[in-house]
């Protein structure tokens, strides 16, 4: 097991994570939705083949309501 | 009436542009959204919950209406041109409204952080509207490097407030006859967005005025008519004003 900082919260997951089984391992969406790890973001195309490491930062937006 | 408006190659009919935020209900949000008349809807960017509990937001919003996501809560230039990538990459959509905010209590923007990502926005290809204080020299910088529109502020979000400069968009409008201005932020009451649409305006975003209403539906109602009298009146153009009375009636004939 890892840990990555994952929207700001420390999270242990397997090694070897690929971004779409990111996803699928905290039950998110993943349509409407953005990646970014380590401050770049990543092309939807490029989940499958973007592995997470230790101590990777992620953030994972989507859109609510704003002004 | 006629009388639409371009921005970055996508007209409208309407010239009210209205938020998602503050709500009580999703119904009651889809009702004022109907009534208001609005062809393009603000939405913000925000993490994920991770509990697994989220729904779409988006999936609440009328499919007609164009999304304009926002980069609210972001400090600095960096924060703001991060979010607008997430927005362009979960969206699939140029278009940005750029809020750089510096400082909390009053949330007012910060200038120099804005026109700092702004630059870097355009670069990037994205359609840059960006809220910021309502300055002319300002508005020249924001339109000199390649935002198709310049968004002023009426009086600090959420306040309700209304115009509290009208000299200068007034002077904005006078010296930039052919810029797209659109009075972001501020407005309480529809009579605060007729006068910004009689100063010329091009159009009005908002959204606490119509959320926080007792009936939200109905106020954008009334806000819907209000941009279109204001635009009417600038129009039209407005009598002068003058320090004595001035007979509406004959009175060289009346009797004595």
């Amino acid at each position: 097991m890892i840990t990555i900082y994952l929207n700001g919260e420390a999270r242990e997951i397997p090694l070897e994570t690929d971004l779409v089984h990111l996803l699928e391992v905290f039950s998110l969406p993943s349509k409407r939705i953005a990646i970014e790890l380590n401050k770049n973001v990543i092309r939807h195309a490029d989940w499958p083949v973007t592995r997470v490491r230790e101590g990777d930062k992620l953030e994972v937006v989507h859109f609510v309501g704003g002004g | 009436m006629s009388d639409s408006f371009s921005l970055a190659g996508t007209t409208f009919t309407s010239r009210l542009i209205i938020g998602t935020g503050k709500y009580r209900s999703y119904e009651e949000m889809k009702a004022a959204h109907s009534a208001s008349g609005a062809e393009m809807v603000t939405v913000a960017v925000n993490r994920l919950p991770l509990d697994g509990s989220s729904e779409s937001f988006l999936d609440h919003l009328d499919p007609k209406m164009k999304i304009l996501p926002n980069t609210a809560g972001c400090y600095d230039a960096d924060y703001a041109i991060r979010t607008a990538r997430l927005a362009r990459e979960a969206l699939g959509t140029d278009w940005i409204k750029l809020e750089v905010i510096g400082d909390p209590v009053t949330l007012l923007p910060d200038n120099e952080q804005t026109l700092e990502a702004a630059r870097t926005l355009v670069k990037e290809g994205f359609v840059v509207l960006p809220y910021f204080t309502d300055d002319l020299i300002m508005a020249k910088k924001l339109l000199g490097i390649g935002c198709p529109a310049v968004m002023p502020l009426a009086a600090p979000i959420g306040s309700g407030m209304g115009v509290q400069n009208p000299s200068n968009l007034r002077i904005m409008r006078e010296q930039l006859p052919d810029a797209v201005i659109i009075v972001d932020a501020g407005v309480g009451v529809p009579s605060d967005a007729a006068i910004a649409m009689e100063l010329g305006a091009d159009a009005i975003l908002m959204n606490t005025a119509i959320a926080e209403a007792r009936d939200a539906a109905q106020m954008a109602t009334a806000m819907n008519y209000a941009v279109k009298a204001g635009r009417l009146a600038f129009l039209s153009g407005r009598m002068p004003k003058r320090l004595y009375a001035s007979a509406s009636s004959p009175i060289e004939r009346a009797i004595k």
